[in-house]
């Protein structure tokens, strides 16, 4: 339905490896993390009725799965895994602020001027 | 005028300009949301033992509603894939689906969800009141097993109209199993299965109140921050399922006609936001709803 001749001008030469074929045998891998994805969601559910000591343990442990579900979204659904330099160059900077975001709230705790 | 490089690559940059553009987007959305979980963080390493709630959410709704959303990203990224195969039909398909997934989400949130906890009442009890509420809260029992205290008594409150008028002195509460039966160790953690309040009713009387409200934003600083972010999550939704139904109405397939890598470039980018989204949701989902 709605097929277009292969010598469309715009599709003259390929833009990044997302070629058809390259995406055809990703197609798999896509079904496969959203697989892993819902299985670590249920890990989660299921550790945080666990006690593992303290309140913060559990914390922890939680924040440490959804890290890893968020870099497999990041890297495998968001093309990160293999992405143009410019793209890294503008998420190292992102990074960085929002990690002075969270900085904030160690100083606020730590209250260096005052110490 | 035309928008150049919307499929072909800048030579200097080896980009087309929407994926810079909305990875641009998302550096200041990562900035945005960051600004609410910190601030979530600092409120939540501030609130003293006992202060901050556990359990107050539907966590089977909540998983069911992670699911969805996990599920919708896939099918988002098939329907990416289904344009760069040009199988048309399989887009519509997938795109179809993931609409489908973010208005059941939205529906969830906006007519359960929410409107469950605007039905639910707390009463914070004063420091000094706390001993005659005792039977309610179990704090001994709490103190023995080393667990934080119980500060606040739930439950579906009968007397509304005591929330406005100042001539009546007390709250009757229809108690949440918690309240209603404090000591029974079942109630020590959270319940994963929503509990129904018992039949079981408590007069409080407001003078030994230090504050109570419906859970609405402003009965607690864990409402507000879930309120705040779930909401602006929400929007965030909203938006991609607008842009979705966008491209999945004849006017995506006239732009596929046209050009069909510019539709998956379209689809692409949109994906990406979509993808976002999911991601807030993946830390939003735990911090609220299980810790």
């Amino acid at each position: 339905m709605n097929e277009v001749p292969e010598s469309h001008p715009a599709e003259a030469e390929p833009q990044d490896d997302h070629t058809a074929e390259h995406v055809a045998a990703h197609v798999r891998k896509y079904v496969m993390v959203g697989v892993t994805l819902l299985t670590f969601t249920a890990i989660t559910v299921a550790l945080s009725y666990v006690n593992f000591g303290t309140m913060k343990a559990n914390i922890a442990v939680a924040l440490l799965v959804a890290t890893f579900k968020a870099g497999l979204v990041a890297a495998i659904f968001m093309h990160l895994s293999a992405e143009k330099r410019l793209i890294y160059r503008i998420l190292i900077f992102t990074a960085f602020f929002v990690l002075g975001l969270f900085w904030l709230i160690y100083l606020a705790w730590y209250n260096p001027i005052v110490r | 005028m035309e928008i150049p490089y919307t499929v072909v690559a800048r030579r200097d940059t080896g980009l087309w300009n929407a994926k810079v553009g909305i990875w641009l987007f998302l550096a200041s959305e990562v900035m945005l949301f960051g600004g609410l979980f910190s601030a979530y963080v600092f409120l939540r390493l501030d609130a003293s033992p006992g202060d901050w709630p556990h359990g107050l959410l539907n966590v089977p709704v909540g998983t069911m509603n992670t699911a969805i959303l996990i599920a919708s990203s896939v099918t988002v990224v098939l329907a990416w894939a289904s344009l760069k195969m040009r199988q048309f039909t399989k887009y519509k398909i997938y795109m179809g689906i993931t609409i489908l997934c973010g208005v059941i989400f939205l529906a969830v949130k906006l007519a359960y969800e929410w409107p469950q906890k605007f039905d639910h009442f707390g009463a914070f009890i004063k420091e000094d009141a706390l001993e005659k509420y005792e039977p309610y809260l179990g704090n001994k029992h709490l103190l023995a097993k080393d667990l934080p205290p119980r500060k606040e008594i739930t439950g579906h409150l009968h007397n509304k109209e005591a929330l406005n008028d100042p001539n009546i002195k007390e709250y009757e509460i229809a108690l949440d199993q918690v309240n209603a039966d404090p000591t029974n160790p079942v109630n020590d953690r959270p319940h994963f299965f929503y509990v129904p309040p018992t039949k079981k009713i408590a007069t409080i009387e407001k003078a030994d109140v230090k504050y109570a409200n419906m859970f609405v934003p402003r009965h607690s600083a864990y409402f507000a921050s879930y309120f705040t972010i779930t909401g602006l999550h929400g929007l965030h939704v909203l938006g991609g399922v607008l842009v979705f139904i966008y491209f999945w109405l004849p006017i995506g397939a006239n732009m596929y006609k046209q050009n069909p890598e510019h539709l998956a470039n379209r689809v692409e980018v949109a994906g990406l936001f979509w993808h976002f989204v999911d991601l807030i949701w993946i830390f939003v989902f735990p911090l609220f709803y299980l810790l």
